[in-house]
């Protein structure tokens, strides 16, 4: 951990250094352009047109008026538009039929000459439906819930060991509480956005996405060609947090519309629609039952959780999945449920899965603390466990303990008052609260390139994704560590699909997944070089790697980062207002590969979890069926005056149970955690424990 | 930014048509002469016409700030303004802020604090704090400047100042606390006043 | 959004003769609700008159002592002014509590004035909306309007007025002047603002064609005290859930003078004259300010996710009348 201003030390920097974004000047001059900054000659402009229903079939459309206006070239609906072939992901198969599986579904898209016409084209295209009953509500007794298989990510649905029911019945002490946590949106700052070109026979799109390899490869299926026909390239892309992971409506129509107009075409969609189309957190229902010893330690723990899905595909919030890897229990049962619904379809949102569930199971354990007057830190600490509890496997490092020790003593967490409404100043109440974090270690196998050049220079290729989080630098940073050359005579390219395929920036798979593809072709690029006698040839070197066979393999070892999160809030007595003071995260992630870029990246993470403990939030309008708060004025992300000192820290941890940089993901870990941290904070500050999030004055004040 | 070159008496828009007017902007220092639909926006104009595509559109309703500009040396939403409306104005994008090779000092102290991820909100955010640093020089008081502070004086930015004054411009990487240092450091700097521009507040009081 | 006419005023009387029988016509200041609007398909203006270069760009003193503030004043400009710092302080920080520096760069005064509810039915075409197209319904009675109106709602409408600058304005007792093609005329601007009744598209008094020129504001007494106060969801940029602005004037530990205007309750700024009958003549202490807010809200008729607003508001409006009588108290 280097204080600030970050230190540079001596070439080649070793991983861990924190060397300044390699496009970091591109970013603060405005010349690295995204998608809907690409604009070929003769670009068209499409706009598109959402269903105004929640359930139904379109009967007819009316495209005359839009089509007479100046400037259209045309309007696609799915009478007109280009066949699709049929696709793994159904939210792709866009103006294919007449179904509408709910409100904000694309009907139409009106494409012009320029943004102008094609909105006015867009308002002007008139659809009629045949309406059946929709229903968008979800509730835990919801009579269509059922069981899935699997949960995202591919876990097991439901998991039981022991015997649950009997060890929570013979408790001495039990917590049975039930939390809630409203639809949450994306909402990357970047629009979901497209630029489709058709040159002879091939397609090239620039696209907002966390990886084009799957872009091209689904664009390739649907349009019937193959990989090696379809160009995608996200150069820059304007944070994703999982909404961008896979291909998104965006991308299919300006494909077809660039098609069907024998032009370019750039559709980007307007952030009131995107709520509908990109995909959100499905919302949760978690009712957490602990069951534990006078001492503390848990004997019976049960997570069941109520979400829902679209009609259009099964996508399931895997919150209960953290309770099987957390805490020692001989005694647990953990369950999804899910009710598929006329909402738009779920997706991945930043720590899916860990981050709703970790809010109810360390809300729950905090409770349990202070039913047991035990401090919190210390109860965490009587429940660790030897070995993944579900599977039994060992961990391949686990230093959550340290972490809640580290962070306890960096935050100033003792000496610590446990009673609650004790501390005031004047109007408001102060409260501290913790919580722990973890995030799985996703590995994926890619391919790259390392080529040597005659020069001396070297230059790596691997499609990564940098959405935001300094993959390029980082990567560099990996190559001059294998190569053992200073960083700044490595070149490299990302971000388009005609380079060697990888994997998403997703998952917090991306640096772990790619660095050890980088590190595979450099290393053995060294090998070639050192066999090479004389010059290079002009051509130079190059090797190419992949990492399946590596990846392939089961890891015997259950492999998780974990943290721990510190906060302290202060409460308006007068207006429910809350607001953060000060947070800190203290984190074991592995090898930490670029401290200035890492230290981003959890705040980041940390901030996107304040808003989702004291703002974020939409409803499903029971009415209308579609998100009430679809835009940045009625849903609310943190502003910069919520974000007050938010400090993070990490412990220098050696796992070599990974990959060769000994890294895992920690783009999502920062968002686990920092909701129940707060959320325990304001039960300390207010004696008040609110299982609904977020918690904004209305929820509060009638409390106080 | 751009140099003392003061363009003639705004207001000389001409209609082309019911729904076309020419115009000028003077962008980042140049003037260009355009022709305009009545519905673009300065936004879509840098972005579309100009090939200025450093001003971001986050959100098209002046709810994000990623459009941000400076207008006559002062911030805005250039998602929200006509074009046709800022005919004479003189617009200032990220694009225009450095000098040659040399960054604005706000650039390079983004660049240093890491004070930008995915970097879609970045230039708003620098123009943003561009006028930032000119609005508290002017004397302008933000939500949380104390009550008896003096009016006209400059305004010390302290980190609560710059939270407040860059609430503005949203960022979902979370880099607010990166961001208010950055700022905080060319504000802490002498000289930063030298890059500000625009009359101080409270004139054209007369009495 | 529709094609429309531009043009670019050059006096108030030109632009008044534009906007002359023609209701599809809009006045454009800083535009930033308005072009907002015309994005959504909520307003569609076959003519824009400009009227951002009209000599309405300054802030005067009046002979009585009072200020004239020009129509196309700046947000900003005007929270910053030194008159209003000084003398109307719950004016200066009612502006600076509202929408972003951005914003408050563009907006200018009689814009702020006449910008439109927030309503999430309101903005969206697609729905049903008594406002935007009477008649229709208010879908917002049953749906999401934790955010909107516990007070003077009406079957047909539960929209508020979102303006922060209003609520100091219909405390401060200011007045709005208008020229239209009858004419100037003044209005106060506690009454500028209607309640919706049966006519919810009509948000103020304004006529068809009137053009605000300025907003006056009285003279302020030496020993006024005032201050607004927000409550909101996140700690800026933001909208009022409720907002309270205050004028106090306390003589010898009694009430001489007060004005109390909430927002964030209604369709307009409400001002609490109900309060203010409590609060003239009795001691300056916390339990008559919360008999006045009690006596104001007691007509609240709250919604089935509003009801917060109620609590909120007094204690908003009992902790600023506190804070004014503490500081004249200490003066």
């Amino acid at each position: 951990m280097s204080p600030d201003p970050f230190p540079l030390g001596p070439h080649p920097h070793p991983l861990g250094a924190p060397l300044v974004r390699r496009e970091g000047r591109e970013k603060v001059t405005g010349t690295a352009r995204y998608a809907a900054e690409h604009t070929p000659p003769g670009c068209a402009y499409g706009w598109p047109v959402p269903a105004t229903v929640a359930r139904g079939r379109i009967t007819a459309v009316e495209t005359d008026e839009a089509l007479a206006l100046p400037g259209v070239c045309a309007v696609l609906t799915h009478e007109n538009a280009p066949r699709l072939a049929a696709t793994d992901d159904p939210t792709l198969s866009v103006l294919q039929e007449d179904r509408v599986p709910h409100r904000g579904w694309y009907v139409a898209l009106a494409v012009a000459d320029s943004l102008e016409a094609a909105r006015a084209a867009a308002e002007a295209v008139r659809v009629t439906y045949e309406t059946g009953e929709h229903d968008v509500g979800l509730s835990a007794d919801h009579p269509r819930l059922y069981e899935p298989e699997t949960a995202n990510g591919g876990y097991p649905g439901t998991r039981e060991r022991g015997d649950f029911e009997g060890a929570f019945a013979a408790a001495p002490v039990t917590v049975d509480a039930t939390y809630t946590v409203p639809p949450l949106h994306n909402h990357p700052m970047e629009p979901h956005a497209s630029t489709a070109r058709w040159t002879d026979g091939h397609l090239t799109v620039h696209d907002s996405s966390q990886g084009s390899t799957r872009v091209c490869e689904d664009l390739a299926a649907l349009f019937k060609l193959d990989k090696d026909e379809v160009t995608v390239v996200s150069e820059h892309v304007g944070g994703g947090f999982g909404s961008k992971g896979t291909p998104r409506p965006q991308a299919v129509l300006a494909a077809m519309a660039a098609r069907h107009i024998g032009r370019p075409v750039k559709v980007s969609l307007p952030r009131r629609e995107m709520p509908a189309v990109v995909g959100h957190r499905a919302p949760t229902v978690q009712r957490v039952r602990l069951g534990a010893r006078d001492d503390g330690v848990i004997t019976a723990l049960s997570h069941e959780i109520a979400t829902h899905t679209s009609t259009v595909k099964e996508f399931v919030e895997q919150a209960a999945v953290p309770a099987r890897i957390m805490y020692t229990s001989p005694n647990s049962r953990t369950v999804h449920r899910v009710v598929p619904l006329d909402v738009p379809s779920p997706s991945w949102m930043r720590a899916p899965g860990e981050a709703p569930g970790m809010y109810a199971l360390e809300s729950a354990v905090d409770e349990l603390a202070v039913l047991l007057d035990i401090d919190p830190v210390e109860l965490r600490m009587r429940n660790e466990p030897d070995t993944e509890p579900d599977s039994d496997r060992p961990f391949s490092s686990r230093h959550l303990v340290d972490c809640l020790r580290e962070g306890a003593e960096r935050f100033g967490w003792l000496p610590r008052d446990p009673r609650p409404a004790v501390r005031r100043q004047g109007d408001l109440l102060l409260g501290t609260g913790v919580a722990a974090a973890t995030y799985p270690v996703l590995i994926v196998g890619s391919d790259a390139e390392a080529h040597a050049d005659a020069d001396g220079s070297y230059r790596i290729r691997v499609n990564a994704t940098d959405i935001g989080t300094g993959a390029r630098t980082v990567l560099v940073q990996i190559a001059a560590a294998a190569l053992n050359v200073p960083e700044d005579r490595i070149r490299i390219e990302i971000g388009s699909s005609d380079l060697p395929p990888a994997f998403l920036a997703g998952g917090s798979a991306g640096t772990g997944s790619w660095g050890w593809v980088v590190h595979k072709a450099c290393t053995q690029l060294v090998a070639r070089l050192r066999e090479h006698h004389g010059p290079l040839p002009a051509e130079g070197l190059t090797v190419a790697a992949d990492t399946r066979k590596e990846t392939a393999e089961q890891s015997p070892y259950s492999r998780h980062s974990f943290g721990a999160t510190f906060a302290e809030v202060q409460v308006d007595t007068a207006t429910g207002e809350v607001r953060v003071r000060r947070m800190l995260g203290v984190y074991a992630a592995g090898r930490i590969l670029n401290s200035r870029t890492a230290r981003s990246q959890f705040i980041g993470g940390m901030t996107m979890g304040l808003g989702m403990a004291l703002m974020e939030g939409s409803g499903l309008d029971p009415a209308f069926g579609d998100f009430a708060e679809c835009d940045l004025a009625s849903y609310h992300v943190p502003a910069c005056a919520d974000v007050p000192l938010i400090e993070a820290y990490w412990l220098d941890e050696e796992d070599p149970h990974l990959n060769p940089m000994g890294s895992k993901g920690i783009g999502e870990i920062g968002i686990v955690g920092t909701a129940a941290a707060i959320g325990n904070a304001v039960r300390h500050a207010t004696g008040v424990r609110l299982r609904d999030l977020p918690l904004t004055p209305d929820k509060v004040l009638r409390h106080l | 930014m751009e140099s003392t070159h003061q363009p003639a008496d705004a207001g000389g828009s001409r209609s082309v048509s019911d729904q076309c007017s020419e115009l000028v902007l003077y962008v980042n220092g140049k003037p260009h002469t355009l022709t305009l639909d009545h519905r673009a926006t300065v936004l879509d104009v840098l972005r579309e016409d100009l090939g200025l595509t450093g001003a971001k559109k986050g959100c098209d309703h002046g709810q994000c700030g990623a459009c941000t500009v400076l207008v006559d040396g002062r911030r805005a939403n250039s998602c929200l303004l006509l074009a046709v409306a800022q005919d004479g104005r003189r617009i200032t994008t990220v694009e225009g802020l450095a000098e040659g090779e040399r960054l604005h000092p706000l650039q390079e102290a983004f660049l240093e604090r890491d004070a930008l991820q995915c970097g879609y909100c970045t230039p708003g955010q620098i123009c943003s704090a561009v006028g930032v640093l000119a609005e508290a020089a002017d004397g302008f008081p933000s939500h949380v400047t104390p009550p008896g502070t003096g009016s006209g004086a400059p305004v010390e930015l302290t980190d609560d100042e710059i939270r407040e004054r860059m609430s503005g411009n949203l960022c979902r990487c979370g880099a607010y606390p990166r961001i208010v240092e950055a700022v905080g450091d060319v504000s802490a700097r002498a000289g930063a006043a030298s890059w500000t521009s625009g009359g101080p507040a409270g004139q054209g009081v007369a009495s | 959004m529709k094609p429309f006419g531009y043009v670019r005023a050059a006096s108030i009387g030109e632009a008044v003769r534009a906007a002359a029988g023609q209701p599809e016509a809009r006045f454009l200041g800083g535009g930033t609700n308005l072009v907002d609007l015309m994005k959504l398909g909520v307003e569609t203006p076959q003519l824009l008159i400009d009227v951002t270069r009209l000599p309405l760009d300054r802030i005067e003193e009046l002979p009585d002592g009072g200020l004239r503030i020009g129509a196309m004043v700046r947000n900003s400009e005007l929270a910053a002014a030194a008159p209003v710092r000084d003398r109307y302080p719950v004016l200066s920080q009612a502006l600076l509590a509202g929408a972003s520096g951005q914003l408050r760069n563009t907006a200018t005064t009689g814009g702020n004035l006449l910008q439109r509810t927030r309503c999430l039915y309101f903005q969206d075409t697609s729905k049903p909306c008594n406002k935007r197209e009477p008649g229709t319904g208010c879908p917002a009675r049953d749906g999401a309007h934790r955010d909107l109106a516990v007070l003077g709602h009406s079957e047909h409408c539960v929209a508020t007025q979102p303006s922060d600058m209003a609520v100091a304005l219909a405390a401060l007792d200011a007045t709005v002047h208008l020229h239209g093609p009858d004419g100037e005329r003044t209005v106060a601007a506690a009454e500028f603002h209607r309640l919706p009744g049966d006519k919810p598209e009509q948000d103020s008094v304004i006529g068809a064609g009137e053009l605000v020129t300025s907003v006056q504001l009285p003279p302020a007494s030496p020993g006024m005290r005032s201050r607004y106060r927000k409550a909101r969801d996140r700690a800026s940029f933001a909208f009022a859930l409720v907002s309270v602005g205050a004028v106090l004037e306390v003589r010898d530990g009694v009430v001489r003078h007060a004005a109390l205007a909430f927002g964030g309750l209604a369709h307009r700024p409400w001002r609490a004259r109900a309060a203010e009958k409590v609060l003239y003549g009795a001691p300056a202490t916390e339990d008559t300010f919360a008999r006045a807010a009690d006596a104001e809200l007691a007509a609240a008729r709250p919604l089935r996710d509003n009801g917060f607003k109620v609590p909120l508001a007094r204690n908003l409006a009992v902790g600023v009348l506190a804070d004014l009588a503490d500081r004249a108290a200490r003066s």
